[in-house]
């Protein structure tokens, strides 16, 4: 047992799963976040509601904790193989194959992963510290009003770029790993070989490209 | 007859402390029927004559089964065609005026003994770990007292032809070993003689892999793309299946 957790397959499998649990929490996440779309007052209402409930709710506390715990141990386990493995070649090739052989996603998780990480950092210095720690004023309602926060913030075109650019990583990011993690975790056997190639592929594309559209449509809204 | 003349561009390297380096030779007048090894042969010929050392190549069978003839042509190991060894691979696949890189196997668990010659006697310690079944000698058994369905046979069988040449190795970003690790469990994993080892012999497999400082497996799937016998990455998820699984029942 000992030696199953020492191994790069444990970590690499430590690594699939808090990837795993990202994945559903970006549906939850998607799912809040497309209450942006509702128009006026009753949008504006019914988001702040819906961001106190999120911060203040005792189950959305404990999913918050796992989420966070995920992402520190999907950092950790990804950095400790990535370094690990980077020892096992230490001349390279003077040819490089080039895509010969693998995708380009599969062989660049790490920068991926990383601008991801740059982007969740951002992200949450924009919003989740100015909902907890921020000067944030009050909607007519008496609600701290992230909303207001939310259209201001993408008001400017650089960071909706910024977003959207981020959603793109994200999505490649996606197209490797959630296919990926299926294999890792050994349950990606040919009579499943379709549906789990062709349903990561389809969530890659489809969560990024709808996290972008919110963004977009703020800001579009507010030319 | 197409003859080519080549330019090669190949690592040499005296001894393993050697630092090594690129070195260019031109041949010229070769038959395209040629296999790529005996394109070797013929370079080696001229710098016998020459007076200079030959470049050191592993190479055994010549007929693709001994999984000796290990080396990186131009990025791809065992050169670009799919499904075949360096030995199988003939000169028509290139081009008159072509120049050509020729590497050896490069991971930190396969060092190089001599030019193109690399040691993977890491490869034999996996194998000695686990991959073998415990079996009475003696008169052998009636071949058909053990029913062994199609569909399995099959599957062992694809596992059981890797010829443990390393190119999966050589091929990952990571120098991982899990398509060769993968191939002799499953094969083993999957038939009744292997049924008495099964939990211990991918534990112990594994754990040998990790401590020949092979890397871990991000799934790119180059393994699968260079193996010259064209092994499933399925089975590296078998491998994954077979090891949470011994684990967990511990
Ligand atoms: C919402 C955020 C993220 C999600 C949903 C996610 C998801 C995944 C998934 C599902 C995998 C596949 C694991 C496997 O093959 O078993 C993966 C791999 C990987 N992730 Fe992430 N990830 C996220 C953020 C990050 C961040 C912030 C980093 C780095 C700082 C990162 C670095 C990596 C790396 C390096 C790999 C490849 C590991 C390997 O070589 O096998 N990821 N990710
Ligand atoms: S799996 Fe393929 S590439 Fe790897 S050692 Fe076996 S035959 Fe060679
Ligand atoms: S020399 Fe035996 S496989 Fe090529």
């Amino acid at each position: 047992m000992n030696s199953y957790f020492n191994s790069t397959l444990f970590r690499k499998t430590l690594a699939g799963a808090s990837g795993l649990f990202l994945v559903v929490f970006l549906i939850g996440h998607l799912v809040g976040n497309l209450q942006l779309f509702i128009p006026g007052d009753a949008g504006q209402k019914q988001f702040n509601e819906y961001a106190l409930f999120m911060t203040t709710n005792p189950a959305v506390k404990l999913l918050s904790i796992i989420t966070y715990t995920c992402i520190i141990l999907h950092i950790l386990t990804t950095i400790i193989l990535v370094r690990q493995s980077s020892k096992a070649r230490d001349v390279q090739y003077l040819h490089k194959s080039g895509n010969a052989n693998s995708t380009w996603a599969s062989k660049n998780m790490a920068i991926l992963g990383t601008l991801v990480l740059v982007f969740i950092v951002i992200h949450l210095r924009s919003f989740w510290y100015e909902m907890h720690f921020g000067a944030i004023g009050l909607d007519s309602w008496g609600n701290k009003d992230l909303h207001t926060v939310t259209v201001t913030a993408f008001k400017e075109l650089w960071y909706v770029l910024f977003y959207v650019c981020s959603m793109g990583v994200l999505g490649v990011h996606l197209k490797h790993g959630v296919e990926s993690v299926f294999q890792t975790l050994g349950v990606k056997t040919r009579r499943y070989f379709s549906l789990i190639h062709n349903t990561a592929f389809g969530f890659a594309l489809i969560i990024p490209t709808a996290f972008a559209c919110i963004p977009i449509y703020i800001y579009v809204t507010q030319l | 007859m197409d003859t080519l003349k080549l330019e090669l561009k190949i690592w040499r390297q005296d001894s393993p402390k050697d630092k090594g380096e690129f070195k260019t030779y031109k041949v010229d007048g070769l038959n395209t029927h040629m296999s790529f090894l005996e394109m070797l042969d013929v370079l080696n010929e001229q710098l016998i004559e020459s007076d200079s050392e030959p470049v050191a190549f592993d190479h055994d069978c010549r007929e693709g089964i001994c999984g000796m003839c290990s080396m990186v042509i131009n990025g791809r190991p065992h050169g670009p065609l799919k499904g075949t060894t360096t030995c199988q691979l003939h000169m028509r696949h290139f081009n008159d005026g072509d120049t050509i890189t020729i590497e050896p196997w490069r991971a930190n668990s396969f060092p190089v003994i001599k030019d193109l010659v690399v040691d993977r006697s890491s490869f034999d310690r996996i194998i000695q770990a686990g991959g073998y079944i415990s079996v009475n000698t003696g008169s052998a058994p009636d071949g058909n007292a053990m029913p062994i369905g199609k569909e399995v046979a099959e599957e062992a069988f694809d596992a059981a032809a890797c010829i443990g040449c390393g190119a999966c190795v050589a091929a990952c970003k990571n120098a991982s070993a899990s398509l060769f690790v993968a191939a002799k469990v499953s094969q083993l994993a999957l038939l009744p003689q292997g049924q008495a080892e099964r939990d211990d012999r991918v534990v112990n497999m594994v754990s040998k892999m990790d401590q020949e400082g092979f890397g871990h497996c991000t799934n790119t799937g180059a393994c699968e793309a260079e193996c010259p016998k064209e092994i499933s990455v399925e089975y590296i998820r078998k491998l994954n299946w077979e090891y949470h699984r011994s684990n967990i029942k511990g």
